[in-house]
């Protein structure tokens, strides 16, 4: 079985820079939330050529506030993903942003057993050298 | 009432196994299901003219092709079904569906499930469970969005429904583990189960590791290898069968996802698009079944799947279990061969193991595990993350 996954030089998986992907990991290089919006559907998530409800391509990207809330979460403690055994416990969230759309990511910046769900958080960045994450930690 | 156009008449189920000691190819392991199950159904292979499997590590393009080459069976109906562990009872309908629409008389329903050659402990575990869930192509939305984050294999998204669900409904450990409490008594009359040796309690449950938060070791199945086949044929020669007919009346299927964290709502799976679709073909009313036999990956997905079934209301799936008596010996008699958190996993044959206790019980074959009546059964398949859902309403001759 052949894995395109990319790594970091520490290990850690890497989102994979695309053509589509790229202008939301350079949002994330600058420090910005960036998401795609339809002028009918409205903002959507994960970035893609086409509006996922009309299927048009007339979107927009914009700034996104970087709030949002817990919609769900669990704490990784054995490291299903091997690569992220030092990372363990693990917060593996869904958040809900602001403007609507829901996104996988880590809450970090508290105690894992202080997550919640409707728990409010904001976005924060990770740096892995080539590529940052978007994680989400409770809102000051 | 209903489609009683093609039955299921005899199969074969190899008890799931950790260690598999037997090294064969998957075109091998077919050969010797088709020849138990078609010998337990009492039909000549001669007679086959549909295949359908779940793809073969040994030919992983054209399996059915191979597959046909391999047992020299021509066909008119060939498939291979990807939709995750709900593939097995997906296979099940698409045998039926193609007989009812006459395109073919009787069809080998396959699913293999051992070790991929070379049988190397770490090659083999891979092929079984690859953690990325073959999200990792160039490009893939998961490999960019969901994989870095930790978001891999199956327990961290069950467990994302399952925080959900308390936080909901008010769901409580103790709900959750007597599912799995309730499936080993019935594992402890099985003994094909991985388990028949080791009665369990709540409070072992909630004992064992965390695997991810609320999710424990006990609440989560134990992949093994194993392997499976279902003769399906036509109603005319299903009258000649060795065992009792067991016609598949009505059937559902519903995919919506990959990722749990696109579904529309957490808390509402697929399950409850496909039991509509499956009870509305089959003219039947919940209440007319007496057993069921629901995909158990998880506890959650066995709660899950009660409410949106509707066999228990929406959001009391908790108290609705702690109420009840799920084993083979008490009032709502579900997964009665202990499920696959009872049996084992064997691979996608643990999802065709939901098929053959119906079956089982139906055909009046459980031993010591036999319902007083088991005429019609619900049989639900759940794959990828909580993503797909097949339902199949079973009802004797």
């Amino acid at each position: 079985m052949q894995i395109e996954q990319p790594f970091s030089e520490s290990g850690r998986p890497l989102p994979r820079r695309t053509p589509t992907s790229a202008p939301f990991l350079d949002g994330a290089r600058n420090g910005k939330l960036r998401l795609q919006r339809c002028p009918r559907d409205g903002f959507f998530f994960y970035p893609r050529p086409r509006c996922p409800e009309c299927l048009g391509d007339d979107w927009t990207w914009e700034d996104a506030s970087g709030r949002g809330r817990v919609y769900s979460y669990t704490v990784d403690r054995v490291g299903l993903d091997p690569t992220q055994r030092d990372r363990l416990p693990l917060v593996v969230a869904i958040i809900e942003l602001e403007e609507g759309p829901r996104m996988t990511s880590n809450v970090v910046g508290c105690a894992v057993e202080d997550v919640r769900v409707g728990m409010s958080v904001e976005a924060t960045f990770e740096d892995l050298g080539s590529e940052t994450l978007v994680l989400f930690s409770p809102t000051a | 009432m209903g489609k009683r156009a093609a039955a299921l008449v005899g199969f074969t189920e190899w008890a799931p196994e950790r260690k598999w000691e037997r090294p064969m190819f998957g075109m091998e392991a077919c050969a010797a299901l088709a020849a138990e199950a078609l010998a337990d159904a009492g039909i000549e292979k001669g007679a086959v003219d549909g295949l359908v499997t779940g793809g073969l590590q040994d030919s992983p393009m054209f399996s059915p092709l191979a597959l046909a080459e391999y047992l020299d069976i021509q066909t008119h109906f060939s498939e291979q079904v990807d939709i995750g562990g709900a593939s097995s009872a997906g296979m099940i309908w698409r045998a039926a569906a193609a007989i009812e629409v006459g395109l073919c008389d009787t069809v080998l329903v396959l699913v293999p499930s051992t070790p991929a050659p070379p049988q190397d402990g770490a090659e083999a575990r891979k092929m079984v469970m690859p953690p990325y869930l073959a999200g990792d192509a160039w490009g893939s939305p998961q490999g960019i969005y969901d994989i870095p984050y930790g978001l891999v294999a199956a327990a961290p998204s069950f467990a994302l429904v399952a925080t959900a669900y308390m936080d909901a409904y008010g769901v409580t450990p103790e709900q959750l583990a007597k599912i799995a409490v309730d499936e080993r008594n019935s594992a402890l009359k099985n003994p094909k189960a991985v388990f028949k040796d080791k009665p369990i309690t709540v409070d072992d449950v909630l004992a064992s590791p965390m695997v991810c938060d609320p999710v424990h070791l006990l609440e989560m199945v134990m992949p093994c290898f194993g392997g499976g086949a279902v003769v399906v044929t036509n109603a005319e020669r299903a009258k000649k069968a060795k065992h009792r007919p067991v016609f598949l009346s009505g059937y559902g299927e519903y995919v919506s996802h990959k990722t749990v964290t696109y579904m529309k709502d957490i808390t509402v799976t697929p399950a409850k698009p496909a039991a509509d679709q499956a009870f509305r073909m089959a003219g039947l009313d919940r209440s007319n079944v007496d057993l069921c036999s629901f995909y158990d990956c998880f506890t959650i997905t066995v709660l899950a799947t009660l409410e949106d079934t509707g066999f228990a209301p929406k959001g009391q799936g908790g108290p609705w279990v702690a109420e009840r008596d799920l084993s083979f010996a008490g009032d709502f008699p579900l997964n009665t061969h202990g499920g696959q958190l009872g049996m084992g996993q064997g691979g996608a044959a643990g999802g065709l193991s939901h098929v053959v206790d119906a079956l089982t019980q139906i055909q009046g074959r459980a031993e010591d595990r036999q319902l007083a009546k088991a005429d019609k059964a619900y049989v639900t398949g759940v794959g990828g993350l909580m993503a797909s859902n097949v339902g199949l309403v079973l009802e004797g001759a």
